[in-house]
């Protein structure tokens, strides 16, 4: 069987609005689906899942709140990471203060305090753009950190600044194990996945797509720039916000305020940048590339005998990300999700070449 | 009576009374007058042509009604509703819609989403209804993906429908321009030389498609033209702009006899 939609007419406009049209893709998702939940429980191991799926799973997510605003609405934010606190923090502090809440209800309310904040961070967009609205985001960044850091009520008054969650549960079912984390996180992802997938083809999505592309004719079609920038912003935010308290619960069990730092900021950027800017499937691949290659640093030169050192490989990964960011910048700003759709158009046409 | 001027009859009894009327509309950038007391009136139904040489505040005008730029003095009406600025979004509300002199498309974007953004102001659904796609947000989709489907249809651009707009010839991105801004059912089309840049054929495609939108849906037209033949032919009435202000208003054959006029345009070769 070919990849091709030949042959698979629609006849009906909701048939051409589905989010896979070609039926090999909807056919490839549900493979996926079923592999993810119900080999991948059983083959991969704690190791595998706690190193490298768990983290990718929250950050594609992380990812994706930020694609919505970058890549879909045309703003930037250097300050993400400082929704992903709210959204930790929130959780944080829902869960210690009212005791048998649950835990969906928590990680709901955990976004949209993240949503509320960022929408309130959102507002310089209104009046700036480019550069200078980078600067204002960096100091929703610092200014944030510096809240978490100095406002003891908000870690509880913890001695150490640094704050633990409990085993989360969830209508009697104990989420302790890797393999139970990632089954939760799974769901989670994909519901919000398609929700954004969602969002970006329907007209709030096209409203954040026109402010991007040309802010003043989408102003002259009827768009009110004010609703569609802190909208975009809201839930960027909510979903990072969302991101931020599972990585807090699921991820890291216990953290600082710096968990959440300006680098992380920039990474959940690069992630967007290499994985693919106003691409859903992009953050999965940038969040899985940025997830995946300092294990892989780590690991393939001692497998294949050289004795790298620690600080060594750090380099590198710092090299190889520069790198690939200027590649992508210049040659392919879709990022590997484009080099995907090249593909993809590639075997549409196998195995005759035009 | 041949059936083109008994159609042309027809046009001419529907023209009704003033839509949009502009009084006294004064702006400057700096030290350069734009615009220096503009008055005019656009009849419902009818075809009104801007002309007047490079530079002669014609776009600045649009932006004014569009409401880009402010006006230093003067008022608006529109539709008796009279005001002295609004923000661009509140104008495409009321019903006034336009296309632009250098394409302004939204380029990552296809030509179905282009269309389809020109529907957004009409679409109710809410983030949550979007986001989770329920029933109402999903058959709003498709009531208002009909609508685009009929504009691409009236403006031949099928074969098109899911390139992104930055692929295509410069022609048919004018025509998607108008697509987009048809999509918002306006009462007033502002067009800001739709015919700028093409060649003999695709300027008549795009004659023949402001004619039918102003026949077909009785969508009243404010046109900006170089192309003097095609003013005279297809507009009801014209003002005239030079170094931002009014020298002619009237029927195309009246303005054409105006001395004023033939002097600003002696030396420019339209
Ligand atoms: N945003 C702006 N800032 C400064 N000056 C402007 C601006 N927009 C227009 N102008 C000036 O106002 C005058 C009128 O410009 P406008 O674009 O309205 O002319 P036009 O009649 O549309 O000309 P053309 O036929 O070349 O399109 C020009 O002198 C132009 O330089
Ligand atoms: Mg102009």
């Amino acid at each position: 069987m070919f990849y091709r939609e030949n042959g698979q007419f629609k006849t009906s406009y909701r048939a051409d609005q589905q989010i896979l049209p070609i039926r090999q893709d909807r056919l490839l998702m549900a493979g996926l689906l079923v592999v993810a939940y119900l080999v991948v429980p059983w083959v991969a191991s704690d190791y595998l899942l706690r190193a490298i799926i768990l983290p990718f799973l929250i950050l594609s997510l992380a990812a994706i709140g930020l694609n919505l605003l970058v890549g879909y609405c045309g703003q930037i934010s250097l300050g993400h990471a400082a929704f992903m606190a709210v959204g930790a923090y929130a959780a944080y502090n829902l869960a210690v203060r009212v005791p048998g809440m649950n835990f969906l209800l928590v990680l709901l309310l955990a976004g949209v305090c993240a949503a509320l904040v960022g929408a309130l961070f959102g507002i310089p967009s209104l009046r700036i753009k480019g550069l200078y609205l980078a600067v204002a985001t960096l100091a929703a960044q610092f200014f944030i950190d510096w809240m978490f850091a100095r406002v003891k009520w908000f870690t509880n008054y913890a001695s150490s600044g640094s704050v633990s969650t409990a085993t989360v549960e969830l209508f009697g079912w104990k989420i302790e194990t890797p393999a139970e984390k990632y089954l939760f996180l799974l769901s989670v992802v994909s519901v919000l996945a398609l929700a954004a997938k969602n969002l970006v083809r329907s007209h709030i999505g096209r409203s954040w797509m026109a402010t991007r592309d040309m802010d003043v004719a989408a102003e002259v079609i009827g768009i009110r720039p004010v609703y569609a920038k802190l909208t975009a912003f809201a839930v960027s935010a909510f979903y990072v916000g969302v991101a931020g308290a599972l990585w807090g619960f699921m991820h890291l069990g216990a953290w600082e305020p710096a968990a959440f730092g300006i680098n992380v900021s920039l990474n959940l950027l690069f992630m967007i940048i290499i994985g693919g800017m106003g691409s859903i499937l992009g953050s999965f691949f940038g969040a899985f590339f940025i997830t995946v290659l300092p294990i892989l640093l780590a690991q393939v030169p001692a497998m294949l005998g050289f004795n790298l050192s620690v600080e060594t490989g750090s380099h590198l990964e710092l090299m190889i990300f520069g790198a690939l960011i200027v590649f992508f910048l210049i040659v392919e700003p879709h990022g590997l999700a484009r080099l995907w759709a090249i593909g993809k158009e590639k075997l549409r046409l196998w195995p005759f070449p035009h | 009576m041949n059936p083109g001027a008994s159609l042309q009859a027809v046009h001419q009894a529907h023209i009704g009374a003033p839509i949009l009327q502009l009084e006294g509309i004064s702006l400057a950038f700096g030290g350069v007058q734009a615009l220096q007391d503009i008055s005019f009136d656009v009849r419902e139904h009818e075809i009104r042509a801007i002309i007047g040489p490079n530079g002669a505040g014609k776009s600045s005008m649009l932006n004014v009604i569009n409401g880009i730029y402010k006006p230093q003095q003067g008022r608006i009406t529109f539709r008796g509703q009279t005001f002295s600025h609004m923000e661009p979004w509140q104008v495409a509300r009321m019903g006034i819609a336009r296309t632009f002199q250098n394409l302004a498309l939204f380029k990552g974007m296809s030509v179905l989403d282009n269309i389809m953004t020109g529907r957004n102001l009409r679409m109710k659904s809410n983030l949550l209804q979007q986001a989770l796609r329920l029933g109402a947000a999903e058959r709003e989709e498709i009531a208002h993906r009909e609508r685009a489907e009929e504009i691409i249809d009236f403006l031949e651009i099928q074969a098109w429908r899911k390139t992104p707009v930055g692929r295509l010839p410069y022609g048919l991105q004018k025509r998607v321009d108008l697509g987009r801004a048809l999509a918002m059912e306006p009462a007033v089309l502002l067009l800001d030389e739709p015919m700028a840049g093409m060649n003999v054929e695709e300027k008549q495609d795009m004659c023949r498609f402001v004619l039918d939108v102003n026949n077909e849906f009785g969508t009243t037209i404010v046109l900006i033209e170089h192309d003097m033949g095609v003013v005279m032919d297809i507009s009801d009435r014209v003002v005239v702009l030079d170094y931002g202000r009014k020298i002619g208003d009237g029927a195309p054959d009246e303005v054409r006899g105006n001395e004023d006029v033939i002097r600003a345009y002696l030396g420019v070769a339209h």
